[in-house]
Parts: C-alpha cells; structure tokens; sequence
C-alpha cells in the first residue's frame, strides 16, 4: 500500500493511492474468485458477445486490474467499457489460467456505484432505470418482471404475440396456469403482503435499499449538472432510451 | 473428442420430492410451460413436487443488471432455502437457467468464503427470522426431465419425427449460457458438450444440428437488452446465431433457458421486420420451443393447453410435420372458451420467397 490522498467524491470519503482501489475491488469475493494471473492470451476477447458488438477487450480490463494502478482503475471505474458485458460468462470455462472477466466486471460495476462514478457514462447512468424497473418491481411484486412491465410500446421487438397476450393477460393467463394476478401458487401469482414485507427488510438489513439509495442520489446530482430538474422521469427516459452510437 | 464426452459430466440428480422454484422469465413468457412440467412430474413421472406460493424472485437479473448486491441476493436465495426447508424438502428443481447458475453460485460461494454465508444466514434471520439447511440436490428442471427421458419415451404419443416421411426431425439445442458456463460440473455434458438437451431429442427420435455457433450466448445480456438503449446487442447476438444454424435446415429450435427461447424467438420476429430476413428453409421463421412443450408434444399434450400459442413464431409447422391433431379455433381461447381474438400478422410468419436467408453452401 502505498501513501494516501484523501479525496470527496460526493457520495462519501475514500483513500486513494496505488493499489488502494484495487484493495476495495479485493474487499469483493468474486474479485478474489475471478483474478488469478492473466497472461494475456485473449481467449476470453475471442469468444465474447460484447467484444464482438462494442469497442471491448476483457483481457485489457483483467490486464489493467492485475496492475493495480490507480489512475487506470478510476479510469475504468468511470468509463464507458466495464458497462459493456453482458455477463454471460462465457469467459469463465474458457480461461486456460482461471480467471473470470465476467466477475471481475461485476466488482468493477458495484465499486462504481459505491463511489458514484457510474454517473460519468452514458451506459453507467443506465442504472437508474434498471434500478427503477427490475430493482423496484422486485420490491413491489416479488418479481423481476410481470406482463405489464414488458408494456408493448417501449417493447416493439416483441411483436403482435405478445402485444395481444398483454392486452388478453387476465384470459390467456388463466387459461395456462392457476391464480394469475391473485392469490395462490401459480405462474405470476399475487405475491402476500407479508411475504413482499419480508423481501423488503431483507433489503433492508444487507444493504439493497442503500445500494438503491446511492443510485439515485449519485443519479439526481448528475441530472442537475446535466440541466434536468434532478433525477426525475425525463431524466431517466433519457438514460433508458439514449444512444449516442460511439459505442463500436 | 470423443462423441461420448458429455459422460465425463454426469451429475446426481434427485428421483423424487422436490421444492420447485419458479422462473420470472419463464412465469411470464411461457407460463403454461411450467405448468406443463408439473404435469409431466405429477401425471407422467407420478412425483411429488410443491409449489409454493411464498416464493419469490431470486432476484438474478437484477443482480445480473448489477443493482441488487450480492449480499442481498445471497439473502433472497437464503429464504428460499428456508421456505424448502420448512414445508420438509431437500431437494430442489429449479425453472430459471438464471437462478440455477445463481444458486449454484451461491453454494459455491459459501463453500470458498464461508464468511459470506454466516452473513446471509445473519441477514436472513434479522429480516425474516428464518433459518435454512442449504439442499441436498440441486437440479434444474431440464435435468430432471433429462433424468426420467426414458420414461417419457416409454409413454410417447409420437416422436419427434416427420410423421409423413419418418425422418428424424432436425433440431437446434439452445443451452443457456449459465446452465454450466459458470460451473460445468452443475450440467450434464459440461459446458463445451452439454447434453441436457441433445439426450431428450435422440431419445426422442429427433436428430440434433451441430453448427458453429453453437455455444454462442443468445444474446440476453441483461441490460443489454432490458435497457431499450442497448437492445442493438441482443439482436445482433440472435442473428449471429441464426446465421450460423440456418444452413443446417433446422425445422424447430429448443432451450432450456426461458430467457433464450423468447429472445430467439422475438428477435426473428424484429429481424423479418427490420432486414425482410428469415432462417426457416421454407422461407418462414424458425419455432422455438420450450423442453417442456417438446416433452409435451411427445406426451400427446394439447398445444394451446401448454401455451404454445405464445410463442411469435407459429409452431404449427411443427405440429403438422409431428403429425399432431390441433383445433385452430382453439388458439386463441381465453379461460373458459371464451373467443379472445387474434394477434396481428407478422412477416415472420407469412412466406415470401425472396425472404428466405440465403443458404451458404
């Protein structure tokens, strides 16, 4: 370790120095899991979705990780490329050495989102609205999706099917399987009140609900820097929707 | 390497008494597909499988989407395994590929940092007051249906075979990525031969397609296709695939990731819209099915009993070359035979000969 600075990022006190946020990235088991010793070989770029799609090379993220420098690593912490994957993990049974990019990017994204960097790109502010969507459903429903939040008309690519079985939900539904929408087991079943009480505190007591907090505080002050009125609908419509295309 | 290298996979698997977690993705997208399943363990296979009510989302893809911590995830999953153990089961099959590779996951997490599960079984009493004892088996659904293949062939109805001409059918098997990618010892066959799939077709009398692109992920990405931004990389992932398969002439696809089997499903539909492109040999799009529909099929199970008028590419071109006697009408038939309509045509559907992708030979 070596001589710290101390520095405000907005959303707390951090140290930083060489090697210092590689040691927060060591703070996460699947970075410890996933970080053996890289050599570079490239398998891992071989065979994955995003690097075929967008202007991504795990094996320079691993690379640049096992360096532990603490410019590249902010750097990445704040950049467009660790939002890229798309944590098939692919790369995992592939690796002749036993490292895992895939976990080594999911460290990278939740120590993003701790020091607020995830706000420095346009892929990264994405989260709010996945925090609003799936994260929020979780919370109220009990599940990640129900046929409502797949709501045809910002879901086109789903097609005529699918646009009449959210429009028949209640008729098609309950044709294929008991209890849609009310109480009872079954496929998209209405989940009891005690039950999504229970899925709520544990949130609660492990740390969900402040990791959902810091994404929308972190969100908010971007929006405001950004010209928006904090961090409200539009804003999140803005993240959810825009593209700039300098992503390949 | 040998054809027989799946073997070097195998895995124990329960024979009865499971606690069934249910899948978000496939709950919405193929919902008579999990109750087809149960079906076929309850009627077919003559099982014990409980459904509880009180379970809940894992919350994989939102811990996929990076915004649910791991913590809280191990957690969720923790009460579960509570749930499991207080209605008196050990064993559990599970519908999600996503929660499977997570759950496994878990375990193994557990194992290697058993800090992380006193503080899942701390977080977990706190919030609930539950405790858990972690499965004795796990299983995805998939892998139990593999198990009790036999059986099912022993009950067909029908193979999957062209009911006219008796040729084996040619079937594409879509693993999802995080069936045995993250662990290959959690599949059988591994990750490079996973044979979950390809062990049902051939008992079944279907003949699986071998192709490149194979092992290519479907393209899900997680917020690579939740964030409409994003939905560039799922697509283009789907069409590498469908690229790769077509010259293979395949007639249906099948996967055992609900996940997968709506993604290269809908996104045959978006590409005949977009690029007037289709991949079936006769111009159309190519059915993708689920393991249970396929299972189902060879039971002699009714179509749209099971849900497979959900699906965006018409399956009837399965259905008539297995053979299997359908009520049109019955389609589209709401609870109670009450008439619901008809979804809106679709290119992906209609043949058109200058749509046909053009086969590299």
């Amino acid at each position: 370790m070596g001589i710290y600075t101390t520095v405000w990022v907005g959303w707390g006190v951090y140290l930083c120095g060489m090697g210092k946020y590689f040691d927060l990235l060591m703070e996460d088991v699947r970075l410890r899991e996933g970080l053996k010793a890289c050599m570079n070989c490239g398998v891992c770029t071989g065979v994955c979705p995003s690097a075929e799609f967008y202007d991504y090379d795990p094996r320079r993220i691993v690379n640049t990780i096992q360096g532990r420098d603490d410019a590249e690593i902010e750097a990445l912490l704040r950049s467009e490329t660790i939002w890229y994957c798309g944590e098939c993990m692919s790369c995992r049974p592939r690796c002749p050495r036993g490292n895992t990019p895939g976990y080594i990017i999911q460290a990278l994204r939740t120590l993003s989102q701790k020091l607020g960097f995830f706000v420095e790109s346009e892929k990264g502010r994405q989260q709010l609205a996945l925090k609003r969507t799936i994260g929020q459903h979780i919370l109220d429903k009990g599940y990640c999706i129900t046929p409502r939040l797949v709501a045809p008309g910002i879901h086109p690519e789903q097609g005529p099917v699918w646009e009449w079985a959210v429009a028949n939900d209640t008729e098609l539904f309950s044709r294929l399987s008991p209890n849609y929408m009310e109480a009872g087991a079954g496929a998209i079943r209405d989940i009891d009140r005690e039950t999504i009480g229970e899925i709520q505190r544990i949130f609660e007591v492990s740390g969900g609900a402040a990791f959902f907090e810091n994404i929308e505080a972190a969100s908010d002050a971007k929006a405001r820097e950004m010209g928006f009125d904090g961090a409200t609908d539009e804003y999140m419509k803005q993240t959810y929707t825009f593209n700039s295309g300098n992503h390949s | 390497m040998k054809r027989s290298s799946w073997k070097e996979y195998e895995k124990e698997i329960a024979d009865d008494h499971y606690y069934y977690a249910r899948s978000c993705i496939r709950q919405n997208f193929f919902p008579g597909s999990e109750t087809t399943f149960l079906r076929i363990m309850r009627e077919a296979l003559g099982k014990d499988i409980y459904d509880d009510p009180r379970h809940t989302s894992c919350t994989g893809i939102g811990y996929h989407s990076d915004i649910v911590p791991l913590d809280t995830t191990m957690a969720v999953v923790a009460r579960q395994f509570a749930l499991m153990t207080e209605a008196g089961y050990e064993n559990i099959a599970i519908s999600c590929i996503t929660s499977f590779g997570l759950y496994t996951e878990i375990l193994e997490t557990w194992h290697e940092f058993p800090e992380t599960e006193a503080r899942a079984r701390e977080n977990l009493f706190k919030a609930t007051g539950r405790e858990f004892r972690k499965p004795a088996n796990i299983a995805h659904t998939s892998d139990i249906v593999f198990h009790n293949r036999e059986v099912i062939a022993a009950q067909a109805v029908r193979k999957l075979v062209n009911a006219e001409t008796g040729a084996p059918l040619n079937i594409v098997e879509h693993i999802g990525c995080h069936y045995a990618k993250i662990f290959p010892k959690s599949g059988i066959g591994g990750s490079e031969f996973p044979y979950v799939l390809a062990g049902m077709v051939e008992e079944w009398g279907g003949r699986v397609v071998d192709y490149p692109e194979r092992r290519h992920c479907c393209g899900f990405g997680f917020r690579n296709y939740i964030v409409q931004a994003n939905r560039g990389f799922s697509i283009a992932n789907s069409r590498k695939k469908l690229e790769s398969m077509a010259p293979y002439k395949p007639d249906m696809m099948v996967a055992n990731c609900p996940g997968c089997a709506m993604f290269l499903d809908k996104w045959q539909y978006a590409i005949a819209e977009m690029e007037n492109v289709t991949y079936g040999a006769d111009g159309r799009g190519i059915p993708v099915l689920t393991y249970e529909e396929m299972a189902g099929l060879v039971l002699g199970y009714d179509p749209w009993d099971m849900g497979m008028q959900m699906h965006q590419v018409d399956t009837e071109q399965v259905l008539q070359k297995m053979g299997v006697r359908y009520d049109p009408a019955a389609k589209f038939l709401g609870r109670a035979g009450k008439f619901i309509g008809a979804p809106a045509a679709a290119a992906v559907n209609t043949f058109s000969g200058d749509r046909i992708y053009r086969i590299k030979t």
